[in-house]
């Protein structure tokens, strides 16, 4: 169980660095579609960015519940834990599969952040939600992998020192099950790029800087294999659940920041003579919208609290995804709607954030995909995928 | 080196304020360290990162006072005390006297305080703390510079700068402009938890009520009175004049 002083005491400690980063300054990034470097840098030297390394490793060594509680504090404040949530949890593939020596030399840094590691290469053009179908491969020759194929959506490459990247190295008509032949290599970004490795930014409809990644015979050492070849794709997937918890708590931090503005809004806007706020049509749909929300914050701690004793939350961490983007995304519908005209214009920081919360929808993991799993492993309906 | 910093947790000021019964309403009221506490906490952490040394906090409040003094332990104080007794609450020359009796528990080299806390405003407290150690005190710095047995600081006199210099050991307090806080390492938060919080009673301090009764009391508080719209005088600016004159004696009797 997490320490509820502890929790309270992070919570005031993001708040505070957050408090220095108002509204105006994500929309000008948002603007610009710049990165958010200022307060990346302020957040990671105060180590928040290494809640889940552990003290061994420099790290603060703490759990998801608290380390959802620090992304869910950004969300909150109105700005955008997306640009650097990943750092947070990409290092968890070395972490549990890499070598001791592959720990030793990457963590601390990354602890430090003197290394950024928070780009985490799955997506592909052709094979979207169908991972194991992949199509990037990675050929061993000698002390080094080349690796040839496309990538798509992947974010902060930019911004990243480091890569995670999931690539078939047994083709799929070798392999008994689809799942196997894939494996993860740490990319070293700063040495990849224009030699095999081309990134190309995505404008999105947010400020996320995505991009799309070419591969031509790049050479990554073989050394870099994280664990062992052909086992990538279970190493990915222990990693989901965390993702999943982490997300959730983004969501429920986007969905208490849209309920708070449109309470406001409700309580000082008048129109007919009197606040808007006092209409059941105007009222009733705010307060629908912080049940969702509160629900999927209970589901959201109870995943976190079954992950952080080790004890299995695939189911939890899905639902909570899903409650917590649903929520969020009706809280960001909701205030959007009380806001009326306003709603839209920038200064308001609403349709910045009515878009960034919309996100989670469709990634990492899309709501069909999470429904998919839970009728299959949860209830046991035939496989629909 | 060692360091006191005395510090109060006071309402945050840019949150709405509600007084009930002559007190302001604290449920619903968040709390923060007094922001020129701050600085002195940040002062004092630096110093100790320069010389060595310890940085103890204190803080004369209720138990909720707790929260800040770990926050000042996240961002590098070593230690923290707490006059949490009821029995020594009261005025400025009471909060004066329990903070002496802490002080002399320990050979303080330097002891940073607020300029003033933005609850109450009185900036009273760590002078009448200087007077009642019998140290020299030098008050709202803008810069302190330790050089061996010597303190320089840079003080705001009013918006002009006063250079004062005194020797160890000495009490000096903060006006904004002194630093920037840091914000409390994640890992400061963590080891904040295991470092010593000590509660301290009128018994513990040797001190009897009697010793530190206070001297003043409060009647009333209340929030200032929402500005009014003015009166724009209309009309032939000698009569303007008369007006005005008159208004100011016998409406707003600023004259007299
Ligand atoms: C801004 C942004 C950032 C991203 N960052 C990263 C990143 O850093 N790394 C990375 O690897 N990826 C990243 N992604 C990719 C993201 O994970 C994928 O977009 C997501 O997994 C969906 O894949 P897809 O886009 O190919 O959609 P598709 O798989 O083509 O799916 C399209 C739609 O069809 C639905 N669908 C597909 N199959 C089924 C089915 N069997 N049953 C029911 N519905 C189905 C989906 O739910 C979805 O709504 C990012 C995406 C975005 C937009």
């Amino acid at each position: 169980m997490a320490d509820p002083a502890l929790v309270e005491e992070l919570r005031n400690g993001v708040r505070k660095i957050c408090s220095r980063f108002p509204g105006s300054y994500w929309r000008d990034l948002d603007a610009r579609r710049a990165y958010p470097e200022e307060f990346v840098d302020e957040l990671t030297k105060a180590g928040y960015l290494a809640a889940l390394i552990p003290e061994e490793y420099g790290g603060a060594g703490l759990g998801v519940t608290e380390a959802s509680v620090i992304l869910e504090e950004i969300n909150r404040s109105g700005g955008n834990a997306g640009a650097c949530h990943a750092q947070m949890y990409t290092m968890g593939v070395i972490l549990r599969h890499g070598s001791e020596e592959q720990k030793r030399r990457y963590l601390p840094e990354i602890a430090a952040g003197r290394l950024r590691l928070q780009a985490f290469g799955v997506t592909e053009p052709t094979t979207g939600s169908d991972t194991t179908q992949l199509k990037t491969t990675a050929v061993r020759k000698g002390d080094r992998y080349i690796v040839n194929g496309q990538k798509v959506f992947i974010s902060r490459t930019e911004h990243s020192d480091l890569m995670v990247l999931l690539v078939r190295t047994t083709p799929l008509s070798e392999v008994k099950k689809r799942t196997e032949g894939l494996s993860v290599l740490l990319v070293d970004l700063r040495e990849a790029v224009g030699k095999g490795l081309t990134i190309r930014p995505i404008r999105t409809m947010m400020n996320h800087s995505t991009t799309e990644l070419f591969f031509e015979d790049l050479e990554v050492p073989a050394e870099n294999l994280i664990g062992e070849e052909g086992k990538g794709f279970r190493y990915i997937l222990d990693g989901m659940n965390a993702e999943r918890i982490l997300i959730a708590a983004e969501c429920i931090g986007d969905g208490r920041w849209f309920i708070d503005k449109a309470v406001r809004y409700a309580k000082e806007r008048v129109v007919f003579g009197r606040p808007i706020g006092q209409n059941q049509g105007v009222q009733f749909p705010i307060a629908r919208a912080h049940v969702q929300v509160e629900a999927a914050d209970l589901m959201r701690f109870r995943a976190a609290e079954l992950y952080d004793a080790g004890l299995p939350c695939g189911a939890e961490a899905n639902m909570a995804k899903l409650l917590a983007a649903d929520a969020s995304w009706e809280a960001a519908n909701v205030a959007l709607q009380t806001h009326g005209g306003f709603g839209f214009a920038e200064e308001f920081d609403v349709e910045r954030k009515f878009r960034e919360t919309r996100l989670y929808q469709v990634a990492p993991i899309s709501t069909n995909l999470i429904l998919s799993y839970v009728a299959e492993h949860v209830l046991g309906l035939p496989r629909s995928y | 080196m060692n360091i006191l910093v005395c510090l109060k947790q006071t309402f945050d000021t840019e949150e709405r304020i509600v007084v009930e019964n002559g007190k302001v309403k604290e449920d619903g009221v968040k709390f923060v360290i007094n922001p020129y506490d701050e600085y002195a906490v940040e002062e004092a952490i630096r110093l100790k990162e320069q010389f060595g040394g310890e940085v103890t906090v204190v803080s004369v409040g209720p138990s909720r006072a707790e929260e800040a003094l770990r926050t000042a332990l996240a961002m590098g104080a070593d230690e923290a005390i707490l006059a949490d007794d009821p029995a020594l609450f009261g005025d400025e020359y009471t909060v004066a006297k329990v903070l002496a009796a802490i002080a002399r528990q320990k050979n303080y080299d330097i002891i940073i305080a607020g300029n003033q806390a933005v609850d109450d405003g009185s900036g009273q407290v760590a002078v009448r703390l200087a007077e009642e150690l019998g140290i020299p005190h030098i008050s709202t710095l803008t810069k302190l510079v330790v050089e061996g047995n010597q303190v320089t600081g840079h003080r705001d006199a009013e918006g002009d700068e006063e250079i004062v210099t005194a020797t160890l050991p000495v009490l000096v307090t903060a006006q904004q402009g002194l630093n920037d806080p840091r914000y409390p390492s994640l890992i400061g938060i963590r080891k904040a938890s295991k470092k010593p919080l000590a509660h301290v009673t009128l018994a513990d301090l040797g001190l009897s009520e009697e010793d530190i009764r206070p001297r003043t009391e409060i009647v009333d508080t209340f929030l200032p009175k929402p500005k009014e719209a003015g009166r724009i005088l209309q009309g032939e600016l000698q009569d303007q004049v008369k007006e005005l004159v008159q208004a100011l004696i016998q409406v707003e009797k600023v004259v007299g």
